[in-house]
């Protein structure tokens, strides 16, 4: 059965691997594995803006997904840009194989607060969830409470419980009854 | 929803407007890209943006503001929001003095993007909400067009306001003049689709070759005299209705072509190699029994049922006698007005008359046989012996000696004695013959009378 990859990309703290292998078997059925962390591609540096380049992450993981793949999760610890966006939390191809999420914005420490490990976590779950939604085919969700609402400040991400609403939940539940997935 | 209101992303760089797709994709909007000013045209021409986003620098070919001003001359209720990384007042003031809704700076926070495409979708919301309130109203007046009381022709009312929202396709049966255009008028303006075209083509009056332009339209060089591109019915009624009357006279190869659009909604241009999608509802009129045609192998029978998803019958106006004095009323009054000439009404016996006749040519014969009364009255009323001509004509028929001739030469010589009363007025003859000149256009075609 074709599998959900996680993979590394650059320095990723353990704990949030664990977390996100946890939440995905949660609301997946597939089998997760775990690919040995990837190098931050050399061209995703922005100098000018002190970030990373999303899109070459993504392109990057499309050419190291292994050939069972059926999803492939990057997830990166350094601050994700595209051209027309200040920040992304994540990035998603929309009904697609890959998924980034950046847990940059997610530390308390990027606002100038002490960390909090179990905040990092709830973060980690959702947006974790949301980017993995998109590869499902779910779009943002107009319940400010579901993982899939669309959030653009972290506030936003706070705001939301660490699952699906029952309208987006159900639509996933016919995607993995109805396709091969 | 969201699928209703497709953007349009204009960058050169190929990140940019992937990216972009992307995250707006996320949202649930059908987006496109173009890498180029004359690219984003092409796609323009296709699809009813609702948003376009396009970037103000762009090396080589149309800028930004160029491509903006094109957009809107092919969609111009697109909102155009320019994007630049070269914030300066004046290109700001340019852009929006040049029709830009907003003007916006990347790299921008996402919270910003995501309120600017919601708070111009609500104005679109607004916008079209409002034109389809508009209709409604005009939806009353449309109503009110259809003058009954006839229960036949009531529940055909009702029947056009259930179905008025549908996609589904239309198949209204009614002689000639019994007024199956109004019906389907009815249709598409008591529907989603009211605010967008109604456009009509009647088939019986082109040649093949002219029809199938008029319908698909052409490509440039499709034949001699297409100097240019030239969109048909179709493309013309995309997002509306297009109302085909006549439609079992059309010829084998156009039944099959239309068979196409109808399964797919899609065709090709004549002279063309590209696929043209189009979101038409179709309704279709024939004053033929398609059924018969299907059985005498005439008409296509996948494409009969494809045409009859919903049937309206219409009764001829003898089957509605209680609806001849309403309907005369009503021409009097508006023919009246429309000629300037002040007539008060009707006569109970004039009416006595009008009811007692048959009306071969229907709604629409009535109406004219009030015209001719109207022009030639001389008091301020429609008397019995204004159309005393029209007892004639009855009586006439009624006494009249059949020659021993074929059906078809009798029809053959009636249409020659009319046109040659009228000199050769086609509408006037058709109007005399009590048929519609698409009608009479046809049968011109099958007598092979050169006019």
């Amino acid at each position: 059965m074709n599998g959900l990859y996680l993979v590394a990309i650059g320095s990723v703290p353990a704990k949030a691997l664990e977390w996100i292998e946890n939440t995905a078997a949660e609301w997946f059925p597939l089998p997760i594995r775990r690919m040995p962390s990837l190098s931050i591609p050399e061209g995703a540096y922005d100098p000018k803006r002190g970030q990373y380049q999303s899109v070459e992450i993504m392109k990057m993981l499309a050419q190291c997904a292994p050939r069972d793949a059926s999803r492939v999760l990057g997830v990166t610890d350094v601050d994700l840009e595209i051209p027309m966006l200040s920040f992304l939390f994540g990035q998603a191809q929309f009904d697609g194989p890959i998924a980034v999420v950046s847990l940059c914005r997610l530390h308390q420490e990027f606002y100038g607060l002490p960390p909090e490990e179990s905040l990092l976590r709830e973060r980690t779950a959702k947006e974790v969830l949301h980017e993995l939604g998109h590869t499902f085919g779910l779009v943002h969700c107009s319940d400010p409470k579901c993982a899939m609402s669309l959030a653009t400040h972290i506030e936003l991400v706070d705001a939301k419980a660490e699952q699906y609403c029952s309208r987006c939940g159900m639509q996933l539940v016919e995607r993995f009854t109805s396709r091969e997935e | 929803m969201k699928k209703n209101w497709p953007i349009l992303v204009v960058d050169d760089e190929d990140v940019m407007c992937e990216s972009m797709a992307a995250w707006l994709r996320e949202d649930g909007y059908h987006v496109d890209t173009a890498p180029n000013g004359q690219r984003a045209l092409e796609l323009a021409k296709s699809m009813d943006y609702a948003i376009c986003f396009v970037d103000l620098k762009m090396p080589g070919g149309m800028d930004g503001i160029e491509t903006m001003m094109e957009i809107h001359r092919i969609r111009p209720e697109a909102s155009i929001i320019i994007i630049t990384a070269y914030a300066t007042v004046d290109t700001a003031i340019q852009a929006m003095k040049e029709g830009a809704q907003e003007y916006i700076v990347k790299p921008c926070n996402p919270q910003e993007i995501s309120m600017l495409v919601s708070r111009i979708l609500k104005l679109k919301k607004l916008q079209s909400e409002n034109a389809i309130l508009r209709k409604k109203l005009t939806r009353q007046y449309r109503h009110r067009d259809i003058i009954t009381k006839n229960p036949r022709m009531e529940e055909i009312l009702t029947l056009t306001q259930d179905i008025a929202s549908l996609r589904s396709t239309v198949l209204i049966r009614g002689e000639s003049g019994t007024g199956k255009e109004l019906v389907a008028r009815a249709v598409h303006f008591s529907g989603n689709r009211a605010e967008k075209p109604f456009i009509v083509m009647s088939c019986a009056a082109l040649t093949e070759t002219l029809l199938e332009s008029e319908l698909f339209g052409y490509e440039k060089g499709a034949f001699t005299g297409a100097a240019a591109q030239a969109k048909g019915k179709f493309e013309l009624a995309n997002g509306g209705t297009i109302f085909l009357d006549e439609i079992g006279d059309i010829s084998p190869k156009l039944q099959a072509d239309l068979l196409r659009v109808l399964q797919e909604r899609r065709f090709y241009r004549v002279g063309g190699n590209q696929e043209v999608e189009v979101d038409v509802r179709i309704i279709a009129a024939t004053n033929k029994n398609l059924a018969e045609e299907v059985q005498q192998a005439r008409f296509r029978e996948d494409l009969y049922y494809r045409l009859n998803v919903i049937e309206i019958r219409l009764p001829p106006l003898r089957e509605r006698r209680e609806d001849i004095p309403l309907l005369a009323e009503h021409f009097v009054h508006h023919i009246s007005s429309a000629l300037g000439k002040e007539v008060g009404g009707i006569s109970a016996s004039a009416l006595k008359v009008l009811i007692a006749y048959d009306w071969p040519g229907n709604v629409r014969e009535l109406e004219n046989v009030i015209e001719r009364a109207i022009v030639t009255c001389r008091n301020g009323m429609l008397d019995e012996h204004d159309f005393t001509w029209l007892q004639q004509n009855a009586g006439a028929q009624q006494n009249w000696e059949v020659p021993d001739v074929s059906l078809d030469d009798l029809e053959r010589r009636a249409i020659i004695a009319a046109l040659e009363r009228k000199h050769g007025n086609v509408k006037e003859a058709s109007a005399a013959l009590g048929i519609d000149r698409s009608t009479l256009y046809d049968k011109l075609k099958r007598y092979e009378i050169v006019h």
